[in-house]
């Protein structure tokens, strides 16, 4: 039987596009990332070095980040570089890129993850629900609440809770981050603040899409079938609906994952979370434009990584995407 | 509700119709206003320094209370409030000239062009919008130019991507295809049977932009890096606040409820909208409402 080769290559086929588009994508960020410092009118090493500093600390610096060389040396150089690991040396501190970015990444993907986690208990319920009363009133309620949630800056709802929570009640600190293994009490107490505001807002997006995903599903033929040969409104709506709108629903959570690993800055900052969102904007503060091209490219892989994921993993769950 | 009618309602009706887009409308329609008069409506100068009068709460003088320096919080809220949507409205704009040019040239001509085009605009999506907000902010320096420019920048990818998408439908209609073939300019063509047609899905867009550019221009002033003071900005008054919450609570929700009442209109609005422009939803939405 050929089975097999028929269900294994239509899959090969499509995830090697992918792979390829994603690749042709990365070409054009690490373009845009190298471009950035060449984009600054005037000499990005005297900016960054300020207005006190001696022509030998000029001239390392200048040599060290390359800028003394052909910008298509520069360039080639820098991909090379950048494929083998090496980002370059912050202008600030002289510390290769690569370390300072692999330290912060842990304190970003753990706030990114933690509060995705709490965007889907938020929306999974409440977007099924308000999917299942389309139309009535609770709907209407579910429907507001989850465009006012999508309205508040998140800055803002970070401070909110950090003065009821933490001044106020006491309850939890205010600011700050302790590592996961070898504090996971304290990890705990600092991250359910930013993760809570990240997770509220991310979940005031995915609720829409969570009731649009399940009322999509709610209209497919074999969901009427299944309830007029009389299944149980439960089985009906669990087994038949709320599954077959995971799908969807998986892809909306993989990007919105990839969105709020760049998009937390604001929030790392408010929290004095140790995070790639808080190096970015201390580097752009200081003008340290090697970190900023590091921290820049790593998000954007990272944010092409995980759409690459979750579309492969589509394609592997629903045989239609890959046909089309 | 009424779902019997058979005949096919005006736009201007059936949005009218919607309570929540109509209060949508209205609220918008009166921050514009405030916006702009504000400095003639505002009570007091917005850089009158009165330090006796601190951290005054709410009172009769002060309707939103008074922040450190003893400055009036209602008068830099409604003159921030100004600055705000300037930006918004402008960075929009930008972004819907370029965005809408590249994404209906992409559409109709196709081939090359539209694959180019598209690989840049895939390129910009891969950064997320604030990372790449800050990076134009890093090349130029922060103020409110830049502020423009980046959010500017960062939102032109999607009106490229819904302009292409809708000039894809159109451009294969029956009555664009004649037009050409009686020998109608291009540009002649784009502006009288394309743009009049993708039209719905990009006024739809702009209403969910604008309140995405006014968040996005507050966290910018909140970091720092949008609005300079001594300018007010309600990023950067949230930002003040910081270390008065407890004891001036209204130095930090004010200004937090003005962002949070104008881009919820405009979402709504926008969703509100999209009931009536965008025909693909119009019809999901009467096709469900015939099976009951």
């Amino acid at each position: 039987m050929s089975a097999p080769t028929v269900l294994t290559h239509p899959i090969a086929r499509f995830v090697a596009r992918r792979v390829l588009y994603s690749l042709i994508v990365l070409v054009g960020v690490t373009v845009v990332v190298f471009a950035l410092v060449h984009l600054v009118p005037g000499d990005p090493v005297r900016i960054a070095l300020g207005t006190r500093y001696s022509p030998e600390a000029y001239e390392t610096l200048r040599s060290a980040s390359g800028l003394d060389r052909p910008i298509v040396t520069q360039f080639f150089g820098y991909v090379g570089s950048a494929l083998t690991g090496d980002l370059g040396v912050s202008f600030r501190n002289g510390d290769p890129v690569t370390v300072t970015l692999m330290e912060r990444l842990p304190a970003t993907l753990s706030l990114g993850l933690a509060g995705i986690v709490i965007a889907l208990a938020i929306a999974l319920p409440a977007g099924t629900y308000s999917a299942l009363r389309e139309g009535r009133l609770s709907d209407a309620i579910v429907r507001v609440t989850s465009q006012f949630g999508v309205s508040v800056p998140d800055f803002w709802m970070g401070i909110l809770l950090i003065a009821l929570f933490s001044t106020t009640l006491g309850w939890l600190p205010t600011s700050g981050y302790r590592p996961l293994f070898s504090d996971p009490g304290g990890w705990l107490r600092h991250i359910i603040l930013p993760a809570l505001t990240v997770g509220v807002v991310a979940a005031a997006i995915m609720t829409r899409y969570v009731r649009a995903a399940v009322l999509e599903v709610a209209a497919m033929s074999y969901v009427r079938t299944a309830r007029s040969k009389g299944l149980p409104p439960r089985v009906v709506t669990f087994r038949h609906t709320v599954r077959n709108a995971l799908v969807p629903i998986l892809t909306i959570t993989g990007i919105q994952l990839a969105t709020l690993l760049g998009g937390v800055i604001v929030v790392e900052v408010v929290f004095a979370w140790p995070g790639l969102g808080r190096l970015v904007y201390n580097s752009v503060a200081a003008r340290d434009y090697p970190v900023i091209q590091g921290a820049v490219l790593l998000i954007a892989v990272l944010f092409l990584a995980i759409n690459l994921l979750v579309d492969v993993l589509y394609a592997v769950v629903d045989p239609r995407i890959r046909l089309a | 509700m009424t779902t019997t009618e058979t005949t096919r309602v005006s736009s201007w009706r059936l949005l009218a119709r919607n309570p929540v887009t109509a209060i949508s409308a209205a609220v918008l329609l009166a921050v514009v206003v405030v916006a702009v008069f504000a400095n003639l409506i505002a009570p007091h100068g917005i850089n009158d320094v009165d330090v006796p009068d601190a951290l005054q709460p709410p009172s009769g003088g002060h309707w939103f209370g008074t922040d450190e320096l003893g400055r009036d919080v209602l008068s830099r809220v409604l003159v921030a409030t100004q600055a705000s949507m300037r930006i918004a409205v402008v960075s929009v704009a930008f972004a819907v000239v370029v965005g809408v040019t590249v994404g209906v040239l992409a559409g109709y001509r196709g081939g090359w062009l539209d694959t180019v085009l598209m690989r840049v605009v895939d390129v910009m999506f891969a950064f997320p919008v604030l990372l790449l907000a800050l990076a134009v902010v890093a090349i130029l320096g922060p103020g409110v130019t830049t502020t423009i420019l980046a959010i500017g920048i960062v939102y032109t990818p999607i009106f490229a991507r819904v302009a292409r998408a809708s000039t894809l439908g159109v451009r294969t209609e029956p009555y664009v295809a004649v037009s050409r073939a009686m020998g109608t300019p291009e540009h002649v063509i784009l502006r009288r049977h394309i743009l009049p047609n993708i039209a719905g899905p990009l006024i739809v867009q702009t209403s969910l932009s604008l309140a995405f550019a006014i968040l996005s221009e507050a966290a910018l002033s909140f970091l720092g890096l949008g609005i300079q003071p001594p300018q007010p900005s309600l990023g950067r008054m949230i930002f003040d606040s910081q270390g008065f919450v407890t004891m001036a609570w209204w130095m930090a929700v004010f200004p937090g409820a003005a962002i949070v009442v104008i881009v919820l209109a405009f979402n709504l609005l926008g969703d509100g909208l999209r009931d009536v422009l965008d025909p693909k939803q119009r019809t999901i939405a009467e096709a469900r409402r015939a099976q009951r």
